[in-house]
């Protein structure tokens, strides 16, 4: 039952973005080694929202 | 090509149940949709609409989606996506398919699904109801699905790109062309639903106006307090948005606060426009983003909430199957059954829109191309349920309610008395009595004249939900439905007037290559007032038209995407065509040719017909006619000219609209027969197969977590 809880926490964060900072860390350490200094959390999400918005993302 | 598979993603048939478990859901969905259609007379229960249009889309994604994806697209799960091969860390990362399916049907379902069957109802429940089934099965899912996987053999590239690369550049300028007017036209009638929704109701134009500040608070804490923690965030939204909805039955209560909060029509209309360029000028992070985060959770919850309340309550459908004004003598628009019904329902049924997110950011996060079923046809089902739910809703109104809610004031007269005694002629009875008290019981003044389809939705919405929750409450839900649609339409009216401004500046960019920097403020201010301007005009001609300009608005809205629908189906076709699976391309020639009837014929209805509420030159011709033998009251003769203008302006959009859509048909054709001929067309510009490099483990672990 915990497990099932903690899965679907995970789930919501994930779609809601919440995790998002933490995926891109790990994505920063697996690709580019510990060389590569990744954005502040701050920054990271202000590019994030900068490409979000740029196109089409919401239809009628 | 790749390979030839039957894909492990489908229900394996060689377990004995299962052919008897199919034929079971066919024999039931056979006998909802039979009973839907052939009931007479006795009421219908709503659970029943519900049971058709699940056995209708669990039979479709079983086998035909399944189909198409194994045989006609081909899909290659060994195949490695754009999200794999060019993962970045920001737009494109490899996703878990669940939150893929959640980002999508954000994106897809807006205010459409709900707004286009509450208007088609006027012709009864049938006609909506079956194209909504069908046209999802059959037309839209396949669409969506098959823009998505072309997008994603293309890197995820956009539906323009497409068109200019597979069909040339007639087909590149019309869908960059067609995306821009539709924009438009879409802004200004949603503009006007909310407009209807809150004018003369000082609850419901408080708790919009109070979206706006707890919008910019999310915003300030998601940026500079507690940068990204959006769970956080949201949930204080969401619950600020709730007492932001109470605030508003004691604000209608407080004698002097509810003057500032009574508007007509026009004032709103304004407030509007001002806001949509306040917003496109804005910072994102500030208004845009967080706004987005609190409609997409209102609208998620808000959703499963009704579908509960649905199934739990399953009431009755109080209009009739078909009603008379299937002639094109109804209230709501004017017009026949066909071809309007299938221009009234776009979204939930068919809709171009949609092309543009699937080659947006959706396949740019595919992890694996078999998830492009579930994301492209799944998505699409069930924003086709939204709108079966919109029907219910709509439907379990007594009709004479129904009626009285969206008939405009041009249409019965401005007196209650006067307009109760015109839709108790037409057969659906209602009194004043009737309506004063379910007005007094949702916390209006009057319901009279809302036309758009939001305020009857929501008082469907507020008796459902009353019966589940306790009728002491119906003036709260009511209100909540409304700042539900509002809030999201207001997220598409400033999203839009964004994408429209970036389009602006494209363009602009090629003459003078100075406006296409996005972050040049001449040129943001420049371009953001020019398409304030544009939605903006319609807005105004649609608040001052005494019949309403939904009636003028909305058709020309569905024509318009309709219309990107048939240029993405256009695409979808030449691709198959050029890749030799001329057998297959049925599959969107088909749902291709119908919108070409179906657009064509309300188009050369809009401009030929003598019918008055339908034919944009006679209503012109009449106008102009009575204005100058002085015989229209000293009112309208005021805004006579600016009504006649009107009327010509969107008879040659229309024309446009159709032209440009006969242009991109004879270039798909053109490319086809030169494809099959032999003879030299454009190369198809799918990507080479590279294998993908995620094993079988990872995959599970994705569809895990």
């Amino acid at each position: 039952m915990a497990e099932k809880l903690r899965r679907l926490w995970q789930f919501v964060r994930r779609l809601s973005g919440d995790d998002a900072y933490e995926r891109y860390l790990k994505h920063c350490a697996s690709h580019h080694g510990d060389n590569a200094l990744p954005l502040s959390k701050k920054a990271y999400f202000k590019q994030r929202m900068e490409s979000k918005w740029s196109g089409i993302n919401r239809c009628c | 090509m790749g390979q030839l598979r039957f894909t492990p993603f489908l229900i394996p048939m060689n377990k004995p149940l299962t052919p008897l478990l199919w034929l079971l859901v066919a024999v039931t969905g056979a006998a909802a949709v039979g009973g839907i259609a052939l009931n007479r007379g006795e009421s219908i229960n709503a659970l029943w609409f519900i049971i058709a249009a699940l056995c209708c889309y669990a039979l479709a994604y079983r086998f035909y989606a399944a189909w198409i994806a194994s045989t006609v697209l081909m899909v290659d799960e060994t195949r490695a996506t754009p999200a794999e091969r060019l993962e970045n860390g920001h737009d494109f990362i490899p996703t878990d398919r669940w939150v893929v399916f959640g980002h999508h049907f954000a994106a897809i379902a807006g205010p459409g699904p709900l707004v286009g069957p509450t208007l088609a109802a006027q012709f009864g429940f049938l006609p909506g109801t079956l194209w909504i089934l069908v046209g999802a099965v059959l037309g839209g899912c396949v669409q969506d699905m098959v823009t998505l996987f072309f997008s994603t053999r293309r890197n995820g590239k956009s539906l323009g790109q497409m068109a200019r690369d597979e069909l040339g550049i007639i087909g590149g300028v019309a869908a960059l062309i067609g995306t821009f007017t539709i924009m438009v036209i879409l802004i200004a009638v949603l503009g006007l639903v909310v407009v209807n929704a809150m004018k003369h109701s000082p609850w419901a134009t408080f708790t919009v106006s109070a979206t706006l500040p707890i919008a910019m608070l999310v915003g300030v804490y998601m940026r500079h307090l507690r940068p990204g923690q959006v769970l956080e965030a949201s949930t204080v939204g969401v619950l600020l948005l709730l007492v932001a909805v109470a605030g508003g039955g004691w604000v209608d209560g407080n004698p002097s606060l509810r003057t500032w909060f009574d508007m007509d029509g026009l004032s709103l209309a304004w407030c509007i426009m001002a806001y949509g360029l306040a917003a496109a000028v804005m910072p994102v992070w500030l208004l845009l983003a967080p706004r987005d985060y609190l409609s997409t959770f209102m609208k998620l919850g808000t959703i499963s909430l009704l579908a509960i309340a649905i199934v739990f309550l399953h009431p009755d459908i109080k209009m009739p199957a078909l009603t008379p004004f299937i002639d094109g003598s109804g209230p709501i628009f004017g017009g026949k059954l066909f071809p309007f019904v299938f221009i009234t329902i776009a979204c939930g049924a068919i809709s171009g829109f949609h092309s543009l997110v699937a080659s947006g950011t959706t396949p740019k996060l595919l992890a694996n191309e078999r998830d492009i079923r579930m994301i492209g046809y799944g998505a699409m089902l069930l924003e086709s349920f939204v709108a079966i739910m919109a029907m219910i809703a709509a439907t379990v109104l007594d009709p004479g309610v129904f009626f009285a809610i969206n008939s405009p004031a041009g249409m019965v007269g401005a007196e209650a008395a006067q307009a109760v005694a015109k839709i108790t002629a037409w057969g659906f009875p209602v009194s004043v009595g009737q309506m004063q008290l379910l007005a007094q019981q949702m916390g209006e003044a009057t319901l009279f004249a809302r036309t758009g389809g939001a305020p009857s939705l929501a008082v469907g919405m507020a008796s459902i939900f009353g019966s589940v929750f306790g009728e002491s409450l119906l003036a709260l839900w009511y209100h909540f439905a409304i700042m539900f649609e509002a809030i999201f339409i207001l997220t598409t009216l400033d999203a839009g007037t964004r994408v429209g401004r970036f389009m602006l500046q494209d363009m602009l960019g090629n003459i003078w290559p100075k406006m296409a920097d996005t972050s040049w403020t001449p040129s943001v201010l420049i371009t953001s007032t020019v398409v304030v301007a544009c939605w903006g005009y319609f807005l105004y001609i649609g608040v001052i038209d005494p019949n309403g300009g939904v009636n003028i608005l909305w058709p020309l809205f569905g024509i318009a995407n309709q219309m990107l629908a048939a240029i993405a189906l256009c695409v979808a076709t030449g691709i198959l065509v050029k890749s030799g699976r001329l057998r297959y391309a049925w599959i969107t020639a088909a749902p291709l040719s119908w919108l070409i009837i179906v657009t064509g014929t309300a188009a050369y209805e809009k401009l030929t017909s003598p019918d008055l509420r339908v034919g944009f030159f006679a209503a012109a011709h009449d106008l102009s006619d009575k204005l100058a033998a002085g015989l229209l009251p000293a009112a309208k003769t005021a805004i006579a000219p600016q009504l006649i203008f009107n009327l010509y302006l969107d008879a040659y959009l229309t024309l446009f609209f159709v032209t440009v859509l006969l242009l991109v048909v004879l270039d798909m054709l053109k490319v086809s027969v030169n494809s099959l001929l032999g003879r030299p067309v454009q190369p198809l510009s799918e990507v080479a197969h590279t294998p993908n490099r995620m094993t079988e483990q990872q995959l599970a672990q994705w569809g895990r977590d």
